[in-house]
């Protein structure tokens, strides 16, 4: 009897065996850990069970920019996975790479996979979109900065949890009356660079960089020293030296102060939900990130962070059609509405919107379309498109690093923004003459 | 005199050789051409086409006022981190040395720290040191004095300093406690008995013998603090504030693999090869001169 249920249980693992072997297998690499990690795991499980010819193989290479190695580094070796997770500081370098990658319109197109590129929603695919207006890989995870605020914090400092927040002044008179009810954290953020410079610039209109911020070829310059730039971080500045902004880091540090409930405003990604979510104990809001009213009579749209996926060259047309049912899967209304819900990522599909909303989600959850519609409620204009910028990833650091000498007090606004400008300037003349 | 053992033949020695040779030719002298190669180009990230630039890399690399203050970070670091793990390891070493009992759990307890990665010796430290969290920077809080070596950049230095120099410390102390073991006792005796005091015998018989193994560390502290803290920097500061704690290595990291400008990077490492090199020589020809083997 024993001996009878193992031959049938070693028939079955053959048999098993057999039936992976027929499969054909789609490699993607990715940078997701923890919950985000989790999610990704679920949606290429559920992708797997629904159909039996091919088999995803998602693989976890470390955080963005290790991801974006990992994937260079096996292209060079002629290993490279079907699919690569790449974040969207890295958009211009893998547009530059014409070799390296396959435009998921031609992956769908060959495949002959259905693809209507007009499903999706513009101001996401549009910083992933080539001159002609065709999509070269897809948006997966995507966010937009808004404001998160402690009402508990407010209330506590005798200010209306439900004031107006929405402009930068009104901000600030909320960040004085803060301080002095002694609030040791009134405001902090994650991604400096991200929310004050890059979207700071899309949601003012004003230009981050010439060649409408990259779009139009790479003898792009940096032009975020000008005025209404300088305003802002100097600004940010003196709330710095005044203790009402408290700088945490340069990625999403601030995060854990907000999360404690020690800050009462926090300047971060709509995806920055799920943690918050699952740790705050506190009555929490989201605002729309705030803008200066001196600066626009109104904001413009903000722009996206996040990563897209790339299709990799040299691959067989078997794996592409399998990719191409993949990356459908993905835009498909259901996963993307589960993927916005759980993540607070933004839907990459108008359809996924509309799904969340029928589906009684925001009604539930005030604030969760905030991101939303900030992206959405008007057309982009070339300034709010997004950037494409080579070597960003390092502008970044340079930013940062500017920055930091703002909120340390060691250099005014304007000497950071122009310094940060001369040498990102220059990485950017590097990225033209290695993309030539 | 010194005994020198002559091969008869000339194949025996080449043969015995060879391993070492084929060993060195693999993994360092091919390495480092490809990097001298690489570094007179500007080559797109995934291998398809290389502009060539002569030493334009060169030139743009000093052409940056940060590229050169790089190297005053790197020479500060290097210097506090030898000197600290260096000086704490041999006090603690002539300390166990005059041990009797219990040296055995205190050199063990010394050496732990040793087993533990950079990497992970960097989120320890950071994590004690955290802003907002961390158990020290709230003692310091407490005491009136405001940590925050995000922003602040000698704090940001002192940081790293000591998270290098504390795994290294185990290192260290293992090698000056051999060496001090190793001073014959008689001498230091006979040195008691002309009145020599503590610190007279340290000073003139036990640091001049310890020497040999003073220099061996120096060398070897010196080629850590260059090339093996990198795991330390890049988890607690990433180079922060400004570039505060950018030593060269971690700009070739950066420059290389996040910034994807692999000729800058090959430039670097081809500066970096020159002055190791440069620093080794200077090491054996002036220093090595004062040590008594």
């Amino acid at each position: 009897m024993k001996y009878t249920t193992s031959i049938i249980a070693a028939g079955a693992v053959l048999c098993s065996t057999q039936a992976a072997f027929a499969q054909t297998e789609i490699e993607f690499w990715h940078a997701f850990t923890g919950r985000l990690g989790e999610l990704v795991a679920e949606q290429v499980e559920t992708f797997n069970s629904s159909q039996d010819e091919y088999t995803v193989v998602a693989s976890h290479k470390g955080n963005y920019s290790e991801t974006l190695n990992a994937g260079i580094a096996a292209f060079r070796a002629g290993e490279q996975p079907d699919i690569l997770m790449v974040f969207e500081v890295g958009t211009a370098t893998m547009m530059a790479a014409e070799g390296a990658i396959k435009p998921i319109f031609e992956v769908m197109e060959e495949a002959g996979a259905e693809f209507d590129q007009s499903k999706y929603i513009g101001s996401v695919k549009g910083y992933y979109t080539a001159a002609d207006g065709n999509m070269l890989s897809l948006p997966f995870n995507s966010s937009t900065p808004v404001l998160w605020v402690n009402r508990d914090k407010l209330e506590e400092a005798g200010i209306d949890p439900d004031t107006d927040l929405s402009t930068w002044e009104q901000v600030g008179e909320v960040l004085d009356q803060l301080k002095e009810a002694g609030v040791e954290c009134p405001m902090t953020t994650a991604w400096q660079s991200w929310i004050h410079l890059e979207n700071f610039s899309a949601y003012h209109d004003v230009p981050f960089a010439t060649q409408d911020n990259g779009f139009g070829g790479t003898d792009t310059e940096l032009v975020f020293n000008s005025p209404a730039q300088v305003a802002h971080i100097s600004a940010m500045g003196e709330w710095a030296q005044d203790g009402k902004f408290i700088y945490a880091g340069r990625r999403n540090e601030g995060g854990a102060n907000f999360r404690a409930g020690e800050c009462a405003l926090f300047t971060e990604s709509s995806a920055g939900y799920a943690g918050i979510e699952a740790e705050a104990e506190f009555d929490f809001d989201v605002r729309p990130l705030p803008y200066w009213s001196a600066v626009a009579s109104e904001p413009q749209n903000t722009i996206i962070g996040g990563a897209s996926l790339w299709v990799m060259e040299g691959q067989t047309d078997e794996e592409y059609k399998g990719v191409a049912e993949f990356l459908n899967f993905l835009s498909s209304p259901e996963i993307q509405a589960k993927w916005h819900q759980d993540t607070g990522y933004l839907p990459i599909t108008t359809e996924a919107g509309e799904l969340t909303r029928s589906q009684g989600f925001y009604d539930e959850n005030p604030g969760t379309d905030i991101a939303v519609i900030q992206m959405t409620a008007k057309e982009p204009t070339s300034n709010s498109k997004g950037l494409r910028l080579g070597s960003f990833d390092q502008i970044r650091g340079i930013i940062d690093e500017e920055l930091e000498a703002v909120w340390s007090g060691d250099k005014d606004a304007q000497a950071a923004l122009d310094s940060a400008v001369e040498r990102g300037n220059a990485l950017l003349r590097r990225f033209e003459q290695s993309s030539r | 005199m010194e005994k020198r053992v002559t091969f008869k033949g000339i194949w025996l020695p080449i043969l015995l050789v060879a391993p070492q040779i084929a060993i060195t030719a693999v993994f360092f002298f091919y390495p480092a051409g490809q990097a001298i190669w690489q570094s007179l180009f500007i080559p797109d990230p995934f291998g398809f086409s290389m502009q060539w630039v002569g030493l334009g890399n060169f030139e743009f690399l000093f052409s940056d006022p940060f590229y050169r203050a790089s190297f005053v970070t790197t020479a500060v670091f290097s210097i506090l981190v030898t000197v600290v793990s260096m000086g704490i390891a041999l006090y603690l070493a002539v300390l166990a040395d005059r041990l009797i009992k219990g040296s055995g759990t205190y050199r063990t307890l010394l050496i732990w720290p040793y087993a533990v990665a950079p990497a992970v010796a960097g989120v320890l430290w950071l994590f004690m040191f955290n802003t907002r969290v961390g158990v020290v920077s709230w003692y310091l809080g407490q005491l009136g004095y405001d940590w925050n070596h995000v922003l602040n950049e000698g704090e940001a230095m002192g940081l790293v300093v000591v998270a290098s120099a504390w795994g290294r410390i185990s290192y260290n102390f293992l090698f000056f406690l051999a060496g001090l073991q190793a001073i014959p006792k008689s001498v230091i005796e006979a040195a008691a008995i002309d009145g020599a005091r503590f610190w007279t015998r340290f000073r003139t018989i036990v640091f001049p013998l310890l020497s040999p193994t003073t220099f061996f560390l120096l060398v070897v502290n010196i080629i850590y603090a260059f090339f093996e803290t990198f795991g330390v920097i890049h988890t607690i500061t990433s180079g922060g504030p400004q570039q505060a704690t950018t030593i060269l290595v971690y700009k070739v990291y950066s420059d290389g693999f996040v910034g994807q400008d692999l000729g800058s990077s090959a430039a670097q490492s081809v500066v970096l090869l020159v002055l190791v090199s440069i620093l080794t020589v200077v090491q054996f020809k002036y220093i090595e001169r004062r040590v008594h083997y």
